[in-house]
Parts: C-alpha cells; structure tokens; sequence
C-alpha cells in the first residue's frame, strides 16, 4: 500500500508540492488518499458581510452562554446552593436546588458548546461534498495467492501434518493448561449446596418448638391479629429474622371462611390461623398482597396468585406449587399463649430446582 | 489496488510563491516537525482525516451510543471514588434523617452517602442511569436502523455479530450496575436473578451456590458484580467497540442509494475539519441531554425504596426499561413446570435463559439465514429502503411487536393501575397478543411496503399528480400530471425506479442535486439559491475542469 501511496506522490516533486497553497495542497493530498472533493464552496464567497458577522455573533454568543453556564455550575457546586439534605423544619430546604441547578447548568454548558460547534460547521465552513473510492472488499488476487502460500509455507515447515506426535502432544498440553484457568476460576468459587449451618435449600431455621416472631423479635400470639388479618413473621433463632428463607405469613382467618388442607398436613393451621412461607414458589419474591375478603395473595414480581381457602394453591400467573405451610403450634410463655412452630416446613420453600422433586 | 492519478499536477496553476517546509516558521508548523521527525505519521494521517463520511440523520444513533458509553465511563469513574461494594452489615446515622439506625449494607450505605453527602454525587450518580438507559435504547434503534436498511449484508456480518454481543453485554452491565446499590428494589431483582440461575436443569443448584457464594443473599454478591461492572464487562465492551469502529472504517459507512452514490464510492463530508465538529459537537449535546435529564429527571430515588429485606417488596416494582422484556416473558409464561424420575424443570427456566438465547442467536444469524434464502452473495455498500424488501421489513416489524408486547406485558401491573383494567386480563392479553399480534404486524407491513413501491412505480410511469383539474373539450376531466423525465409515446414515464426515494409531490420537484442539498429529514433551499449555485458550479467547474475527477462510475 505505502509504495503505491509513493508512486502517487512522485507525480508530484517536493518543490512543485511547496508551490501549493494549503487549500490545493489538501486537493492533491486528497486525490492521494483518492478522496476527490467534487464540490467546494465558501458559505460567504465575500468575507466580512453582514450575514456573515451575524452568523458569526449568533455562535458567539452560544459559546457565551456555554461559559456563562460553565461558571455558574462552578459557583453553584462550591457552595452557592447547600447540598446538605435536611429534615423539613430543621433547615434550609434549599438544597433541593441543588441537583436540579448543576443538571440545568452542565446541560445548558454542554448544549451551546455543542450547538456552537455544530453550527460553526454547519454555516461557516465550506460546502463541500467528497467522493472516496471504498476500495471495499477482498485484496487484489495476486495478494490473496503471495499471503495463501506464506501461511501455506510456514505450516509446511512447521511440519504439523507430518509430525503427528508433536501435534497430539501438544495438543494434549494446550488442551490440560486450557481447562487450568476454568478450574481455578471455577474451583475457586464452587460450593456444594445444601451443605453447612442455614445453607440448604430443602430446610429453614424452623424446627420443633422454635417461636414465630415479628422483625423486631417480639413474639406474636393468637390474639395479636384481629379476623382477616396478617403478620410476617420469623424463625425467633439467631439469624432467622435476615435469613432470606425465613419470611413466613400468618394468616388470621375471617369467621366463615375455612382452609382446605392438603393430604397430611390436617393439623398444621391451629384455630383460624394458618402460615405458609411467604416466598413465592415461581421466582423467591414475598408474595405479600393479601386480601382479605376472597383469601388471595398475590406476588407483585410477576403476578403469581395463590389462594389460601383453597390452602395457598397458585390460581393466576407463572407459579406453580402452592406455598409451603408451616405447622402451627402454641405455647403458653407468662401465662399468654405465644406462636411455635411444630416443624420446619415439609417441603423446600422459594423457587424449584433441579433436586426438588 | 487500481488508482489512477487523473490530476495533471505537474502543471499546477497558481503559483503562489514559494513557501518553505523544510523550516517552518509557525508554532503549528513547529510542532507538526518535530512530531512528523519521531513519528513518521503525515501519510497515514491524512487519509484519516480525509476520511469520508456520509451524512444521514439515522446514522446517528450509533454515534449517540458510543457517546453514551464514554459519558458512563467519565461518570462511573467518579462514582468509584465514594462506592463501597461491601455487604457488611451496617447502622445507617448519615444525612438522610428517615433512614436513621436502619441495619443495611455498606454499599446501600455508601449509596446514600453518594447521594446525600458526596457534593454533586446525586447528579452524578442520575446522569450515569440516565446514560446507561440511553446507551441501550441508541443500540436498539440503531440496530433497527441497521435491520431495515440491510446494512448487516455482506461484508458487513461480523459487525452485525459485534453488534449483537454489545447489547447482549450492555444487558449484563445494566443489570450489575443497578443491582449494586443493594436497595429493595434491586435487591429484589438480584432475588429473581438467583431463582433464575437455580432454574437451570441439572446444575442449577451448582451454579447458584457459585454465583452467590451460597444460599442468596450470601455476603459475596455485591462485590463480585461490582468487578463485573466495573472492569471485566466495561473492558469487553470497550474492546468489542473498538473492533466495531476498526471494522467501520475499514470497511467504510454504507449509504443510501441516491443521484452519484454508486458501490465503489463513498460521498459525503471530509473527516477534517468539518464532520469532525459536528460529530463532536453531537457529543456535547448528548452528553448536555444526560446533564439535564440528571438534574431535572429524578430516576432511581433508592432511599424511598430502604435497603434490601427479603422479606419485603414494593408493588410495581420495575426493572430497567432494557430488562422488561424478560419482566414480561416472565409474567406471560404459563405455569409450565416438568417434573421427572424426582427432578424438576421449574417454568422459570423457559422465559428467562431460552427465550433470550434463542432470540439473540436468531438475531446474530439473521445476515446468515438471509443470505441463503435470497441466494444473495454479493457485497453491498448502497442500503436497501425498507420498502424494496417487504419480507425483512416484515420480520423486522414481526420481532419488534413481539418485543413490544413483552416490553408492555413487563409493566402490566402498572397499566392495569393506571386505565383500572383486571390483572388478569392484562396477562391474558399480553399471552394472546404475543402469539397473534407478530404474524398480524407482519402482514400489515408487508402490504404497506408493496403499496409504497407500487406509488413509487405509479410515479415514475405517471407522474406526479398536480392538483390540477382539466377539462377536456369532450366534457371529460383529468389531473394533470407532471412527468418526472422523458415520456414514450404514450405518455409514460421511461425514469426506472433506482432504489431511491421518489419525489411524491410537486414542491419536492426543482432538487438537482438529491442529496447534497440537505435539511434535516428533508431538502431545504430556495430555488433562487438553486440556481445561483448552479450557475457558479458551473463557473468553477470550467476553472478548475483538470483538477476535479469526473465520476465515472
């Protein structure tokens, strides 16, 4: 290519290239890089007029407004405008100002330098239209044949169809190092589920006897909810309020309405109260919209519904298997009857898996 | 390479006295020596800055994209500065008063931190969302962009493959940069993230565990997307943009077909000095419409939504505009679960990893499967109008309904708020339309385009109706029409249709110079202008007839 550019340029000597003003020296250039400006013309072939100076003071004065803009974000951000947010009542509310100002500015700054430069261009530069060959596509044939035989050559003389003990060796080198970064990356990072404290999958931290309690750690008891209502409630272990499988709803029953339960799980409500894990069984959001009157919830990720008269059984949407219920039990702590739980969950609670039968 | 060298330059006219190079005067000229004595860079510098570009309003979204990308990268580095990618445990007693003594991680911390104490991080912190949404919707249009006007054939298919794994990755990098703040509403997302990856069959207990370093939450998560957010994806797709750009100017822009343009020629404007400015001016206002909307368009406020509790969810909780798509195959999914021999394929599965992996790969194959249907080997720098192909127009029209049917079906809980519509039926339509509404999108737009070109051809063979009413001596009225060249002897127009557009109308007539004369969508100039041109064009053409090649092809 560079030697086809220096043909091009000996048509042209130094000295007579020296003779050139910049404007024909560029054409020549140009034609060099074959880009050959077809059209040229000065916007005003008359320099100084009136709609030249206009044109000139309106992008002046963009860029005017540009650094005006540009200075009150400075001012502005050094402490013109608080920062500082406030409780209302407890001082200036003023910094409400403060981000929208320094947007407003640094947009306004931006826009004219922008605008400026796109209408210098586009008024004061010459009208110009180029045409450039694309040149596109494959190399010339003789190129493609010279590069064919160099590659052609070399693994000739690296002798890899010949030397087929070198190129399994090799390969069998190169292929166990390959896997080497996939190992250590992923050796690095693997755990074997469902194993170590509060790490499973199929299990929560309830169990026999542990309290239900509120976020705060207060227990909760039967008489806590009023008819229809709800509370979300937690294993009363260490860790059971964070954990993310913990979160449980118990439901108080309005009078009349009654639950059917699934096989083997009879005596899991006690009263009108029942529980299930609040992690909906479609993709792990809390399914926490609850209303009362028809006994649905409904989770806001993508919309699954279940049912819980007919024992949390999903009725709408992507999910698929019914909340899992938790045993309910009480015990009577000072004389007041506060929440336990019977057991864990029967079942794995949150999204299916794989292992999940 | 075959150039010719038809300028006779050794007999230069004007000879303007000599000026010597060797010893240049200027501080410029100075300046230029001694880089050009160590670097040796005139040549090839000069064809860049000859380089040139057409000019098309729609080639712009490109350009908005890659200027989103660098206003992300400026702001995403101010934001590292105050970031803590921790998920320790923490008792908030910053600035923002309602959120006092709650227990949250130091990155929710750290996140209120930018936006309350860190001076300016609010603006900050809004701009670099804004631009990230912008980012992603300049990719889309401009793939659309590049779609319909066949831009992606031969030899442009490997940038159309770059392409597809930039959106792909810009997903990736949206995704983990929103989730970083480890506010309700991320956090949630993050939630469905791990019931997504647990989804997988066979492995996805595995893969969850490795992902999150355990059960989720884990405490691993935060600080594992924040490297992927801030080196390994912005590396990767700063690389795959600069393989993208490499490709553009090597294989040089397309251009639409038009009085001059032919497909061994590129027209337009010189890089230096003129497209130059106005594609950075273009930069500075892209980056002052992220200023602004930073400022004036309050955009993920994490403090309302509280740190992350997995106990908790807001109603309407919305991913990023460019993740509802998946928001809305997930809601539209029917409860499809595969139970066998104890296993389980829960429906998850289907909506979120096959559904995507198969529409990006049909999008990366499409240059592929249209090549081979069309037969159509050749390459090609001249575009298509999108009504010249009505099948691809179609598809095209087919994947962006069923696109948009997701995207609305994402945000169906707030649409059935806002017009009190039933849930339900909302899911129900949006099941219903996206198997309905695609093949109904298809049909339409193919009849539109076959329509267009036939308006196209009328005008060419009749002319362009003028509005004016004739009678004739027989009592018969006709619309005259003005023919837009020569006419046989029946009076029909002998002009072929050449892939460009047709003028419709009788004030798009009097433009001798298609698209050099140029508005924004549509050619703007006086016709006294016109002629005026004309005339000096001429003037010049006769002055300077040996420098200036004429076009031959």
């Amino acid at each position: 290519m560079s030697g086809i550019r220096q043909a091009d340029s000996e048509g042209l000597s130094a000295e007579e290239a020296a003779q050139l003003s910049p404007e024909e020296a560029m054409i020549a250039g140009a034609e060099v890089d074959d880009v050959f400006i077809v059209h040229r013309r000065d916007r005003f072939p008359i320099a100084g007029t009136k709609a030249e100076r206009r044109a000139e003071r309106t992008i002046a004065a963009t860029f005017l407004i540009g650094f005006l803009a540009a200075v009150g974000f400075i001012v502005v951000f050094c402490g013109a405008v608080p920062f500082e947010w406030r409780l209302p009542g407890t001082g200036s509310q003023d910094f409400r100002y403060f981000t929208p100002l320094l947007g407003a500015l640094l947009g306004l700054a931006l826009a004219a330098i922008g605008i400026g430069v796109v209408l210098w261009a586009k008024w004061l530069l010459p009208e110009e239209e180029a045409v450039q060959d694309r040149h596109g596509g494959a190399s010339p044939l003789t190129e493609q044949i010279l590069t064919s035989g160099t590659l052609t050559s070399g693994f000739e003389d690296l002798g890899i169809a010949r030397r087929s003990m070198l190129k399994t060796t090799l390969g069998l080198a190169g292929g166990a190092l390959g896997v080497v970064p996939l190992v250590a990356l992923v050796g690095a990072m693997i755990k074997k589920p469902n194993r170590g404290p509060g790490q499973s999958l199929f299990h929560t931290l309830f169990a026999a006897g542990v309290p239900l309690v509120y976020a705060d750690g207060r227990r909760i008891g039967p008489d806590d909810l009023q008819p229809g209502g709800i509370a979300t409630v937690f294993p009363g272990v260490e860790g059971g309020v964070r954990a993310s499988d913990s979160p449980t709803l118990i439901i108080r029953l309005r009078p009349g309405q009654t639950v059917k339960a699934r096989k083997g799980q009879a005596d899991f409500g006690w009263g009108d109260y029942v529980a299930y894990s609040k992690i909906c069984t479609h993709a792990g959001c809390p399914a926490s919209l609850y209303e009362q009157q028809t006994g649905r919830l409904l989770c806001p990720c993508h919309q699954s519904q279940f049912d819980v008269l007919q024992d949390a059984k999903p009725v709408f949407g992507p999910a698929t298997r019914s909340l899992p219920k938790l045993p309910l039990g009480v015990e009577l702590v000072d004389g007041v009857q506060q929440f336990v739980a019977k057991g864990d969950f029967p079942e794995a609670i949150g999204p299916a898996f794989w292992e999940r039968p | 390479m075959t150039t010719s060298n038809p300028a006779n330059l050794n007999q230069a006219p004007t000879v303007k006295g000599p000026r010597r190079f060797e010893k240049p005067t200027t501080r410029q000229g100075k300046a230029g020596k001694w880089a050009e004595e160590r670097l040796g860079l005139a040549g090839g510098m000069r064809k860049q800055l000859n380089k040139v570009f057409p000019d098309h309003w729609s080639f712009m979204m490109g350009e908005i994209a890659l200027y989103s990308f660098i206003i992300l990268i400026l702001t995403g580095t101010f934001l590292t500065f105050f970031f803590d990618a921790s998920m320790t445990e923490v008792r908030y007693n910053g600035a923002y008063v309602p959120l006092d003594g709650v227990q949250m991680s130091r990155a929710y911390a750290s996140t209120l931190n930018i936006s309350f104490e860190v001076r300016g991080g609010l603006v900050m912190r809004q701009i670099h969302h804004w631009a990230a949404l912008l980012f992603m919707a300049a990719m889309l249009i401009h793939m659309f962009r590049v779609f319909f006007t066949g831009a992606f054939r031969k030899p442009r298919e490997l940038n159309w493959l770059i392409g597809i794994g930039l959106v792909t990755l810009g997903l990736v990098e949206g995704f983990a940069g929103y989730s970083l703040p480890d506010d309700l509403l991320s956090g949630t997302g993050l939630r469905i993230a791990a019931a997504i990856v647990q989804s997988i069959p066979v492995i996805g207990s595995w893969a969850e565990f490795l992902v999150f370093g355990g059960k989720f939450p884990g405490t691993e998560i935060i600080g594992r997307l924040y490297i992927v957010h801030v080196l390994l994806v912005p590396g990767i797709l700063a690389g795959l943009i600069g393989a993208h750009m490499a490709l553009l100017i090597k294989q040089k822009h397309t251009e639409f077909p038009g009085p001059g343009k032919t497909e061994a020629t590129i027209s337009g404007e010189r890089m230096y000095p003129t497209y130059g400015m106005k594609a950075g001016g273009f930069f500075f206002i892209v980056f002052a419409v992220c200023a602004a909307l930073g400022g004036l368009a309050q955009i993920n406020p994490v403090w309302l939504f509280g740190p992350y509790n997995p106990a908790q969810v807001s109603s309407g909780s919305q991913p990023d505009w460019y993740i509802g798509f998946l928001d809305g195959s997930t809601r539209l999914f029917p409860s499809w679960e595969i139970r066998l021999f104890h296993h389980t394929i829960p429906p998850l599965f289907w909506p979120t990893l096959v559904l995507p992996g198969v529409l990006f790969t049909l999008a990366g194959a499409y240059p592929f499967l249209e090549a081979k249907f069309t037969k159509d080997r050749a390459s090609h720098n001249l575009l298509q109008r999108p009504r010249d192909v009505p099948v691809r127009t179609g598809l095209g029209a087919m994947a962006i309904t069923f696109y948009a049917v997701l995207l609305v079906s994402g945000g169906n809980d707030l649409i059935a708020k806002a017009f009190d519509i039933s849930l339900n039926a909302m899911t129900w339509a949006g099941r219903i339309g996206l198997l309905i509404l695609p093949p109904l999108a298809y049909t339409i737009v193919y009849r539109i385009c076959l329509g267009l070109q036939r308006h196209d051809r009328e005008v060419l063979e009749h002319g362009i109706e003028t509005g004016i009413i004739k009678l004739l001596p027989n009592g018969e009225f006709i619309e005259i029409h003005q023919p837009l060249g020569p006419v046989d002897d029946h009076g029909h127009g002998q002009l072929g249709y050449a892939g460009a557009p047709v003028p419709h109308k009788m004030n798009q007539l009097g433009n001798p110079h298609g698209g050099r004369i140029r508005g924004f969508f549509y050619p703007v100039r006086e016709k006294a202008d016109i002629q005026a041109e004309l005339d000096e064009l001429a003037a010049t053409d006769q002055a300077t007839q040996s420098r200036h090649r004429e076009l031959t092809d």
